[in-house]
C-alpha cells in the first residue's frame, strides 16, 4: 500500500520523439486512479515505466517515498495484468498464479494459502488444474488478476484489462474489479482508453493527450468542469457540442442562437460548448434555439436529436416521451448554467 | 446469415448445381494431386524395396517392377548377406553414439545462442545475426581442408591419437564438433525465429513476477518451443544419421569407429560389385530415422500457445 508519485517524468525514444511529456501526477494510496485518453496518448507508456518495463528518460517516478528509477522491475512491488493476460500457456491456473511467488522462493504451503486464497476470492476454484487454453476470456482475465493478487502488492497496475472481453462481461468485470480495489484496500492504477470505464470505476480521473497530461480529476469534476476543448470532447457520449461563437460582455452569439452567459467576458471570438443534455424540450428565456432535426435515435430511456442549428452540427437528448420525427423543426431550451466557453486560441476553459 | 443461407437453399437444387460440381471437382483435384504426389516420391523407395528381395543377377539384368511377374524369385539372400559380411551391430552404436551428441550439441547451444539473439539486447545483433544466416549458404565441403588441417597440426586429433588415448568415445569429438559446427546456422535460424514469434507480454510478465533470463529460458521459452525443438532435433539427427561424407572425413572407415553410413558404403567394391547389398543395407539403416520421426511427429502439432494471449 503506497502513494505513487510522477515528477516531471518524460519518456523520449529519440531526440525528437517524445511521447511522454512533464508528466506530473500524485496518486495516494488507496486511490483509484484511472488514465485515460486515445490510442497513441502515452498513457500505457506512462504505466509501462512505473512497472520498470520501459526506461524514463527525465524526472523521477516513486512508489511511496522510494525513488524507482532504477529499481528493477521485480523489487518494485507491484504487479501487473496485461491487456493481452499474458498467461503462461503451459502452466495450469494454479501455477500460472503460483509462479510469481514460486519466484520469490516462498515457502510451499504459505504459497498454497495464499493461491487458494485469490482463486477463491475470484471464483476460479474450479479451474485451478486447467490449462489457460481450456478458458474462456473472463475466465482468464481473472487468472491474470489472481497472478497480481497473490503477490499483495503494494501497487495494482493495469493495462486494458478488460478490452477483450465482449461488452456484457465487461461492464460485470467493472463492478468486480471495483469490488476488488475496495477489499484489497491498495492503490490501483489503471489504464483505458474507454470514457465509460474511467467514469465509472475511477476514484480521479487523469486525462492524457498526445504525451501531455490535460486534467487530473474527479470524474464529476471533470465531466462538469472540463479544463479544456479536448476533455470537454473525450468525456461524455454523445460528444458535447461545440459552437463557435462571437462574444460580447454576457452574450453569446453563434450562427442560429443566442444566448445569455452566467458571466461576462471579454468580447471575441470562442467556443461554446454544452452537453445533449443540456437540451430541453423547455425552451427558457436565457436561451432557446430551433433545431431542424436530421436522425431521431430512440434508446428507451433516452432519446436523442441529431440536427442543424443555424449552420452548426448539434445533438440533444431529450425526453424519450418528446414526439419528433426526422425533417421537424423542435424548439428547445438551453439550460445556461452547463455552458462551457472555451478560447479559440488555447482551447482552455474560461468557465 | 450463413445459417440462414444454409437452411434456405433446398437440398435438391443444391446438388448438381454448377457450384457443387466445382466444390466437388476441385476437391478431387486436390486429393489426386496430393496422392500422385506421394505416389511419385515414393517410387524409388518401392523400387529400393523390390530390389533388396530379388537375387543379383535379377536386379542385374531387368527391372524392378518386371519382378512380380516371376513371384518366386525372390529370396531373403541380400539381408542375410549383409547381416553376415557387414558388423551391423558395432556400427548402429557407432551411428548411435556420433548422432546423438551431434543431435544435442547444436540443438542445445543454438537454443541459447537463438534466446539472445531473439530476446537479448546486444550491440551488432542484426549484424551478427545476418552473418549466421549468410553462413547458412556456405558449403561445407569448402570447410573441410582447414578444419582438418587445423585438428591434425594444431591438435594432433587424429583418430588413431584419440584412440591412442584409450577414452571411450574421444575419437568421435572431431566429427561431433563438426556436425555441431555445421547444424549451428540453420538450428539458431530456426529457433531464433521461432522465440521471436513468442508474445512479448509473456516475458514482461514474467519480468514483473521476478523471473531472471535464465528463469525464462528454461520455464517459458523451451517449453513454448517443444514443436522447433522437436522438428530441429528430427532434422539434425536424420542429416547426422544419413551422413557419409563428414564421417569418412572426419573418423575415417575404421571398423570400430565408422558409422552405418561408412560400413555400408564399403560393402560395394569401386567396381559396383556388391551394389546388391546396398538395398537391403538401406532399409537397415532406415529403422532408425523412422523411429525418430514417427515418435516426434506428434510434438510438430501447432497450438500450444493457444490461450495465452487474447480472448
Amino acid at each position: 500500500m503506497a502513494s505513487v508519485t510522477y515528477d516531471h517524468v518524460v519518456k523520449r525514444y529519440t531526440a525528437d520523439v517524445t511521447v511522454v511529456k512533464d508528466f506530473n501526477v500524485e496518486i495516494k494510496d488507496k486511490e483509484f486512479m484511472v488514465l485515460v485518453g486515445p490510442s497513441g496518448c502515452g498513457k500505457s507508456t506512462a504505466l509501462r515505466m512505473l512497472a520498470g518495463l520501459e526506461s524514463i528518460s527525465e524526472g523521477e517516478i516513486r512508489i511511496g517515498d522510494r525513488m524507482v528509477n532504477n529499481v528493477a522491475a521485480k523489487d518494485r512491488d507491484i504487479a501487473m495484468v496485461f491487456q493481452s493476460y499474458a498467461l503462461y500457456p503451459h502452466m495450469s491456473v494454479y501455477d500460472n498464479m503460483a509462479f510469481p511467488l514460486q519466484m520469490q522462493h516462498m515457502k510451499k504451503d504459505e504459497m498454497d494459502k495464499r493461491v487458494k486464497n485469490a482463486s477463491r476470492i475470484l471464483g476460479l476454484d474450479p479451474f485451478l488444474s486447467r490449462k489457460p487454453r481450456a478458458l474462456s476470456g473472463g475466465q482468464r482475465q481473472r487468472v491474470a488478476l489472481g497472478r497480481a493478487i497473490v503477490r499483495s502488492p503494494k501497487v495494482f497496475l493495469l493495462d486494458e484489462p478488460l478490452s477483450n472481453l465482449d461488452a456484457k462481461l465487461r461492464g460485470q468485470t467493472r463492478i468486480e474489479l471495483q469490488k476488488l480495489h475496495r477489499d484489497l484496500e491498495t492503490t490501483f492504477i489503471y489504464v483505458t482508453h474507454d470514457q465509460v470505464e474511467a467514469m465509472t470505476m475511477g476514484d480521479r480521473i487523469a486525462i492524457m493527450n498526445a504525451g501531455i497530461l490535460q486534467q487530473v480529476g474527479s470524474p464529476g469534476d471533470i465531466y462538469d468542469h472540463p479544463a479544456n476543448l479536448f476533455v470537454a470532447g473525450f468525456i461524455g457520449s454523445p460528444t458535447m457540442n461545440f459552437v463557435p461563437v462571437t462574444t460580447s460582455d454576457t452574450t453569446a452569439k453563434a450562427t442560429g442562437f443566442e444566448v445569455k452567459l452566467p458571466k461576462s467576458v471579454p468580447a471575441g471570438k470562442g467556443t461554446l460548448g454544452f452537453r445533449p443534455e443540456a437540451l430541453t424540450d423547455r425552451p427558457s428565456a436565457d436561451g432557446s434555439l430551433e433545431m431542424k432535426v436530421d436522425v431521431v435515435e430512440r434508446l428507451g430511456s433516452d432519446q436523442f436529436l441529431y440536427g442543424q442549428v443555424g449552420s452548426d452540427q448539434v445533438t440533444a437528448r431529450v425526453d424519450p416521451r418528446m414526439k419528433v420525427d426526422p425533417g421537424d423543426s423542435v424548439k428547445l431550451g438551453l439550460d445556461t448554467r452547463s455552458l462551457h466557453l472555451f478560447d479559440s486560441q488555447n482551447e482552455t476553459a474560461l468557465f | 446469415m450463413t445459417v440462414a443461407a444454409a437452411t434456405a437453399r433446398p437440398a435438391t437444387s443444391a446438388r448438381f448445381s454448377p457450384q457443387w460440381l466445382s466444390e466437388r471437382l476441385s476437391r478431387y483435384i486436390l486429393h489426386i494431386v496430393v496422392i500422385g504426389l506421394t505416389a511419385a516420391w515414393m517410387v524409388p523407395a518401392v523400387g529400393l524395396l523390390v530390389s533388396s528381395f530379388r537375387p543379383f543377377s535379377g536386379i542385374a539384368t531387368s527391372g524392378w517392377w518386371t519382378a512380380f511377374s516371376n513371384p518366386t524369385q525372390f529370396t531373403f539372400q541380400n539381408y542375410s548377406d549383409v547381416l553376415a559380411q557387414s558388423n551391423l551391430g558395432q556400427s548402429f552404436f557407432n551411428s548411435f553414439m556420433i548422432a546423438v551428441p551431434a543431435t544435442v550439441l547444436p540443438v542445445t547451444i543454438g537454443a541459447f545462442a537463438a534466446y539472445a539473439f531473439s530476446w537479448m539486447k546486444f550491440p551488432g545483433r542484426n549484424w551478427i545475426f545476418l552473418a549466421l544466416v549468410g553462413l547458412l549458404a556456405v558449403p561445407l565441403q569448402l570447410t573441410f581442408i582447414p578444419i582438418l588441417t587445423f585438428y591434425v597440426q594444431q591438435l594432433h586429433w587424429t583418430t588413431s591419437n584419440l584412440e591412442a588415448t584409450g577414452i571411450p568415445g574421444l575419437p568421435w569429438v572431431p566429427l561431433w564438433l563438426a556436425h555441431a559446427g555445421y547444424g549451428l546456422p540453420f538450428s539458431i535460424y530456426l529457433l531464433a525465429n521461432f522465440f521471436r514469434a513468442l508474445p512479448s507480454d509473456l516475458f514482461e510478465s514474467a519480468e514483473i513476477d521476478g523471473a531472471g533470463t535464465l528463469t525464462v529460458f528454461f520455464r517459458l521459452v523451451l517449453p513454448l518451443s517443444v514443436p522447433a525443438l522437436a522438428s530441429l532435433v528430427i532434422f539434425q539427427f536424420l542429416w547426422v544419421w544419413n551422413d557419409l561424407l563428414v564421417a569418412l572425413i572426419y573418423v575415417g572407415g575404421a571398423q570400430e569407429v565408422a558409422p552405418l553410413t561408412v560400413n555400408l558404403a564399403n560393402l560395394t567394391t569401386s567396381l559396383g560389385q556388391g551394389s546388391n547389398l546396398l538395398t537391403s543395407a538401406a532399409f537397415f539403416s532406415m529403422i532408425v530415422p523412422l523411429i525418430v520421426f514417427l515418435s516426434l511427429q506428434r510434438y510438430f502439432v501447432r497450438g500450444i500457445l493457444a490461450g495465452s494471449v487474447k480472448g
